[in-house]
């Protein structure tokens, strides 16, 4: 009982990184490596906050924190024209210094006798400890769901996903490509860091190394998300992303259980999972060709 | 409308491959002027257009468009004033996105409402409209991927983009050359519609030297960067496509070099 619930709430914490992920990924276009580190700055920010006593603003500066690191990889892409993979790397290093730095240089902080936001609504709601922990994801994660698909129907947010469509088209259009790079980079990784913010908070510390794969996390969210309905609309994009992550945490809970694997496996376990299901297009299509060119030998057999 | 002055570029100047695409170029277009741009390939034809559209900003000389000095006005800024369509379909439209989404984006740039929604109802009636005169059916799809679409349908869909905000100029590089004769066709009659409507200030660059005596009102040739001919009026009604020819080979260029000019009647 304890894994389900314990997954479900997980589930929707990092859907709020699968969110961050979707827009970078699919709707920008490009595999963005800052989420390694924002996501830790997120952690940071909210850590360091809640140990001040400001859980709730610990949450929301750990998002313009994100923001910032994203608006910095963004300037990296388009102002210096640096390749976008290696802008987000560019980022993502020297984040681990200004994460250290938030963390007062300490590699792990705990909060333990720190009022956390999860702590704070259980001890005002009187409900159950386990219930008020999920309904707060839930909400948390429901709320960034609806603002970003609302967003991404108005003029902006239809500039965006055009900029990752044709990019031309949009210039062509009279729209700075530049900026709405950079916006969306922002939003993105403003939600990994989010998502970061809020697990520290829901975990009781933070660690210099959160973030760690991330990436291949919140990619492996979007694709099973877009395994079971497919690649449509925008708002169906982002729930099934924020579906793809529950499931996600459900499989990693199945196969802790069954002790197959140590769990330091869960890594390589993830990238694997990724891996085929982004060659899956690709293997369909050799097979495809293969069945063709049998087909065709068999005719000329005749 | 449209004014260029000692327009100049060279690409990869002081190198070996230097090459003058633009050199002391005049141009002057009067407001509802249709204009077809013909040329052998390299002769700078496209070139003229990309300076025009801000791709790359002249060495030396200055464009004005409608009294406005955009030489180096940003390319999107510029935009916002322009239509501009390609001869590949692909590239005017974004193709996950839907027909009503594409319109839309457009059509914002007449509006700045950056938070709004996107795609109105009230818009939407427009779209519907304005697609239905094509005849084309796009109209009942209108929430098609746009990457579903045939070549000719993206492109009369890119045309309609263009100019529903009416643009100061528009620019048509070889927009119906990738298309098959019978949709090229229907390109064209939709081209000169809305051109004829709005009365738009056109440029257009074919290689069918047909179209480009019977479409618009003038006819300029390139050759080498620089216009060797311009005729309208009555010296354009008395042009063939033979004498044409036969001016171009007169001019200097040395032979024709483009197998569609020469195959095209």
């Amino acid at each position: 009982m304890t894994l389900l619930i314990g997954s479900l709430q997980l589930g929707f914490i990092y859907g709020i990184l699968a969110l961050g992920v979707y827009i970078t990924f699919r709707i920008l276009n490009v595999p963005d490596l800052t989420a390694e580190g924002s996501f830790t700055c997120g952690v940071a920010i909210s850590a360091v906050l809640t140990m001040a006593g400001h859980p709730w603003l610990g949450m929301v500066l750990a998002a313009a924190g994100g923001a910032a690191a994203g608006i910095c990889t963004g300037l990296l892409q388009t102002k210096a024209g640096i390749h976008p993979i290696l802008s987000g790397i560019l980022t993502m290093s020297g984040l681990y210094s200004i994460n250290l730095l938030i963390m007062g240089s300490s590699s792990n902080l705990t909060l333990l006798g720190s009022d956390t936001a999860f702590q704070l609504l259980i001890d005002r709601l009187g409900m159950n400890k386990e219930a008020v922990r999920a309904l707060l994801s839930l909400v948390l994660c429901a709320g960034c769901t609806a603002v970003l698909s609302w967003f991404f129907k108005t003029h902006t947010g239809l500039c965006i996903r055009a900029t990752g469509d044709n990019e031309d088209m949009v210039r062509a259009s009279s729209i700075n490509v530049e900026t709405t790079k950079i916006l969306a980079l922002a939003i993105g990784n403003g939600c990994i860091a989010l998502s970061g913010g809020i697990l520290a908070q829901y975990q009781g510390f933070a660690d210099i190394n959160s973030g760690v794969g991330i990436l291949v996390v919140g990619l492996a969210s979007v694709i099973i998300g877009e395994a079971i309905w497919g690649r449509r609309s925008v708002t169906i994009g982002l729930i099934s992303a924020v579906v793809g992550s529950v499931i996600y945490r459900y499989m990693i809970a199945a196969a802790l259980r069954t002790d197959i694997f140590p769990s330091y496996f869960l890594k390589l376990i993830s990238a694997c999972i990724v891996a085929i299901a982004l060659s899956l297009p690709e293997l369909k299509r050799r097979r495809e060709l293969s069945a063709m060119k049998k087909r065709g030998k068999k005719h000329a057999g005749h | 409308m449209l004014d260029i002055k000692h327009g100049t570029k060279t690409f990869l100047p002081g190198t070996p491959n230097a090459h003058t695409a633009m050199e002391d170029l005049n141009l002057h277009l009067e407001k509802g002027d249709f204009v077809t741009v013909i040329g052998s390939n390299g002769a700078g034809k496209s070139t003229l257009f990309n300076a025009v559209a801000g791709s790359f900003w002249l060495d030396e000389g200055q464009i004005l468009l409608d009294g406005q000095d955009i030489t180096f006005m940003k390319e999107h800024k510029r935009a916002s004033m322009l239509g501009w369509l390609f001869q590949d379909p692909m590239k005017g439209t974004a193709p996950h996105m839907t027909i009503e989404e594409n319109l839309a984006l457009a059509y914002s740039r007449s509006k700045r409402g950056r938070l709004s929604i996107a795609v109105k109802k009230e818009d939407t009636r427009l779209f519907r409209d304005a697609l239905k005169e094509f005849g084309m059916g796009l109209e009942d799809r209108m929430n098609t991927q746009v990457g579903l679409l045939s070549g000719g349908q993206r492109q009369a869909l890119t045309l309609l983009m263009s100019t529903i905000v009416v643009p100061k100029l528009l620019l048509l590089d070889e927009h119906t050359a990738a298309l098959d004769p019978a949709t090229a066709g229907k390109v064209m009659e939709i081209t000169n519609q809305i051109v004829n409507r709005n009365h738009l200030t056109t440029m257009m660059i074919t290689h069918n030297i047909q179209d480009a005596l019977t479409t618009g009102n003038r006819t300029i040739m390139m050759d080498s960067g620089r216009i060797i001919l311009d005729i309208s009026g009555k010296e354009r009604e008395e042009m063939t496509v033979s004498r044409l020819m036969e001016l171009y080979s007169q001019s200097g260029a040395g032979t024709l070099d483009n197998d569609r000019m020469l195959l095209t009647k």
